[in-house]
């Protein structure tokens, strides 16, 4: 089961969960998937020391988080 | 050297809001630390000088000479504080909400960062540049060789975020993209490491001392 998490105040927010293969539950994941980018996150993937921002779910990961823009401070 | 790409394939997209700063690279790191050695110098030199010419006239103007040394020591340990800011933790909700933010952060790295985070709060995590230190509210880069520190300014401006939340999009960020993480955050600091570490608390201190031996382990730059 792969999830798409959001980094929130409560921590974070599982959004969806889907397995490949089901569309009922990759279609669901892919909807929310493009509801938070229009809200302003960023997706991204993180393997080993690396991330990788993606614009589309990944529907192979296990794992994609959502977090918000940083900035100078 | 390019103006910093908001678009370019796996830059970070917050380089869109920093639009007018060129890219950060190898070369321009090395500069900005020239530039703050020369700066501090700029400072620092006028006024042992100063004490010099005031001590050796007159030994009446003992006592302003005096006064031009302590200000040319003060000035250096200002920016020396300024930088060991960013290592301080920020406010925020440390009960529930915390708890469930400090586990997916600990997925995110390995045994040896999490110990290291448990006893500082700060996430070590090696990069191209050199060796990072990871913040709640900025990071600090010990550059290969170990000597010279980087202090970045940086955070989520979101302030309801739990802390380990907020380090956590920062160490995203900075993997995603380590130099346009690099231009996005604001330097707060550059100079030697030792300067820094006289005024960082000791769990922190031990973290700069685990980074730079990690950074001790690479060739520094060159120029």
């Amino acid at each position: 089961m792969s999830r798409l998490i959001r980094m929130d105040r409560t921590g974070h927010t599982t959004v969806a969960e889907w397995t490949a293969g089901d569309p009922t539950s990759t279609e669901a994941a892919v909807a929310a998937f493009r509801a938070e980018l229009d809200q302003g996150y960023f997706a991204l993937v993180s393997q080993g020391g690396s991330a990788e921002q993606v614009h589309e779910l990944p529907l192979d990961a296990d794992l994609v988080i959502l977090r918000r823009p940083i900035a100078g401070g | 050297m390019a103006v910093a790409p908001a678009e370019a394939g796996g830059a970070l997209p917050e380089l869109a809001n920093v639009h007018w700063r060129r890219r950060a690279d190898e070369r321009s790191l090395r500069r900005a630390g020239r530039l703050w050695t020369v700066s501090t110098a700029a400072h620092t030199v006028p006024f042992v000088l100063a004490a010099l010419v005031l001590g050796l006239a007159d030994p009446i103007l003992l006592p302003f000479a005096l006064l031009c040394l302590v200000h040319a020591w003060a000035i250096p340990e200002l920016y020396a504080a300024r930088g060991a800011r960013v290592t301080k933790r920020a406010g925020g909700d440390r009960g529930g909400s915390e708890c469930v933010a400090l586990g997916l952060l600990g997925d995110l790295v390995d045994h040896a960062a999490r110990e290291l985070h448990g006893r500082s709060g700060l996430m070590l995590e090696p990069g191209r540049l050199g060796v990072w230190l990871v913040g709640e509210a900025g990071a600090m880069l010990v550059r290969p060789g170990g000597r010279r520190v980087h202090c970045y300014c940086v955070r989520v401006p979101d302030p309801g975020l739990p802390p380990s939340d907020r380090l956590a999009h920062l160490l995203l960020a900075l993997r995603t993209d380590e130099l346009g993480f690099v231009t996005v955050a604001n330097l707060a600091f550059s100079g030697a490491r030792w300067r820094v570490r006289r005024r960082l608390r000791t769990p922190a201190r031990v973290a700069l001392d685990v980074a730079a031996r990690q950074a001790r382990r690479r060739e520094p730059p060159r120029g």
